[in-house]
């Protein structure tokens, strides 16, 4: 079966492939997200206990704690991050934490932003491949 | 297109010395993801990257002190990941307590004043009404904004000590006068006044609000009474932790929405919704996720608690002592206990045997011992977020509650306005 084609824009370009992780709901990674498990541990979140670790997140757009941008720092260093983030707009914190990880560690995470109807059509546990030019491929 | 000015390019290009052109280096590539046509002068910046959570926030402090990295712009410092005085009565290892004390050693080498609050605008380093800041630390980003009128975008970690040392932000976002409109209208309807005067209205609608905005700036209209800076505190801490909120209205009470009109820059909403007492006692109970009436400590602070808040707690305790089973911790800054001791308002409080814990908090510091399961606190974020960080349980009450509670051992609170709302 052909790959159905989602298109995207870069907001920190890069290349990932893994499992989709799909929430509707906002995400604070500080109180929300453990570094060292690559858990979400959120207790008002419909996907806690879930591990995001190397998997393509997609979640509408960050809220709550400034610290979000540092937890997920913490994770790439870890490596418990998620391989890639979905996002329904240009979500500064998760940019952030992707550039500050690349400028400390040479090592950063794709940020794609999806049209609403576009995020609205992904589903959790389709295998992702996410492209440079922000294109995504769903095997 | 990004439009640099001189100086940008020239920071970009190190001639500035190496920690201004990383910070340039970073702020340019945000500057792309925000869309900005320009970047813009700032005067004053609060840093929330100060909280140490593992190795990746101490080597980029460091990294940064090591390259001489100078504020530009008076700078105030958040909580740490260490009370430097009293981390040994609690559970903090002395390793995390060493790397804390470092990663805050190299944010005061950086120039910043040594503040170590979340309640920055409650200190000397608050803002003025229009001032261009750039400040983390969520609700100290939404308190700034919507109750002094001063203008920051909502700035993550890391990316506020950039903007620190070049003293440029995008220019784009809540530092624009058309952006801050509000987009969506929340209409109390016929919330009762004593329950809009209670202790914990605030918290509870900035709670519910959060959950309601999504990404949009809220105006909330129908607030009948003028309420303390500490219960708009207690709302911006609530509406950021439920929500993404910068900056919102409440019409009649914030100084950008004189009038609805005013609060939308004469524009529609995009979105309006109502608030009922119902909706209200729903959002109250969800703060608390306890039940029983075991109790181990009764904790308060957070944001940070202020010389109002001392002043309150004071009669309330005076000649009174807690059950030797419940601890009693407030969190808050150096500045605040000494205003509170010289006040004469701290002596009854400790005598009532209350802990204070200074510069960082239990979600901030790995303090709390495992034997404190069950928490009460009258902050809705405190009470938002110490289940998922700290695997409690906890109450939400108001503070006369906490009080009583403390004292009896159990939790015991006065639901009589929230049932019958």
């Amino acid at each position: 079966m052909a790959d159905r084609l989602i298109a995207g824009r870069p907001v920190v370009e890069g290349e990932a492939e893994g499992e989709a992780l799909v929430t509707h709901e906002a995400l604070s990674f500080w109180g929300g997200y453990d570094f060292q498990t690559g858990e979400i541990i959120d207790k008002h979140h419909p996907l806690v206990g879930v591990r995001a670790a190397g998997r393509i997140l997609a979640v509408p757009f960050s809220k709550g704690s400034s610290t979000t941008t540092a937890v997920l720092l913490e994770a790439v260093r870890a490596g418990t991050a998620p391989a890639a983030i979905l996002t329904t707009g240009a979500d500064s914190f998760f940019a952030l934490a992707s550039i500050v990880a690349d400028v400390m560690y040479g090592k950063s995470f794709p940020v794609i932003a999806l049209e609403p109807d576009a995020f609205a059509s992904l589903q959790s546990g389709r295998r992702l491949i996410v492209e440079r030019s922000g294109l995504i491929r769903e095997r | 297109m990004l439009q640099l000015s001189d100086r940008d390019r020239a920071m970009l290009n190190g001639d500035h010395g190496p920690a201004p052109q990383l910070a340039m280096s970073i702020l340019v590539r945000m500057a792309d993801v925000y869309g900005a046509g320009e970047l813009m002068d700032i005067s004053q910046a609060h840093i929330d990257s100060t909280m140490y959570l593992g190795d990746a926030t101490l080597e980029f402090a460091e990294r940064l002190a090591s390259l001489g990295a100078r504020v530009a712009v008076p700078t105030s410092l958040n909580v740490s990941g260490v009370d430097e005085c009293g981390w040994k009565d609690w559970a903090v290892s002395p390793e995390w307590a060493a790397k804390a004390a470092r990663q805050m050693l190299a944010y005061e080498k950086m120039g910043a004043v040594p503040t170590w609050t979340c309640a920055p605008y409650q200190t000397q380093m608050r803002p003025s009404f229009g001032q261009q800041i750039a400040w983390g630390e969520s609700n100290a980003i939404a308190f700034a904004n919507s109750v002094i009128g001063a203008r920051t975008e909502r700035y993550p970690d890391l990316l506020d000590i950039c903007c620190a040392i070049t003293a440029r932000v995008p220019a784009v976002g809540l530092h624009v006068t058309e952006n801050r409109a509000g987009q969506m209208l929340l209409r109390l309807i016929d919330v009762p006044l004593a329950l809009q005067q209670d202790d914990q209205f605030f918290a509870v609608l900035g709670h519910l609000v959060g959950k309601l905005a999504g990404d949009l700036i809220p105006v909330i209209d129908g607030v009948a009474v003028q309420p303390a800076e500490d219960h708009l505190k207690a709302f911006a801490a609530a509406v950021a932790s439920s929500g993404r909120v910068a900056l919102f209205h409440i019409v009649g009470v914030t100084p950008e929405a004189p009038t609805l009109d005013a609060a939308f820059q004469r524009r529609a909403p995009q979105q309006t919704l109502d608030i009922t007492a119902t909706d209200l006692r729903g959002a109250r109970s969800e703060l608390t996720t306890a039940d029983g009436r075991e109790l181990d400590m009764v904790i308060l602070g957070s944001p940070h608690f202020s010389l109002a808040e001392f002043r309150n707690l004071a009669p309330l305790v005076a000649g009174q002592h807690t059950d030797p089973r419940v601890r009693f911790l407030i969190t808050s800054s150096r500045l605040m206990k000494e205003m509170a001791a010289e006040a004469g308002v701290l002596a009854p409080i400790v005598e009532f045997g209350a802990q204070i814990t200074l510069d960082t908090c239990i979600l901030a510091s790995p303090m709390l011992p495992p034997e404190i399961k069950t928490l009460m606190t009258n902050s809705a974020k405190y009470a938002y977020y110490a289940p998922s960080l700290l695997n409690t349980r906890v109450t939400f009450g108001s503070l006369a509650d906490c009080v009583r509670s403390a004292i009896e051992g159990r939790v015991v609170r006065d639901d009589s306005l929230w049932q019958t709302a």
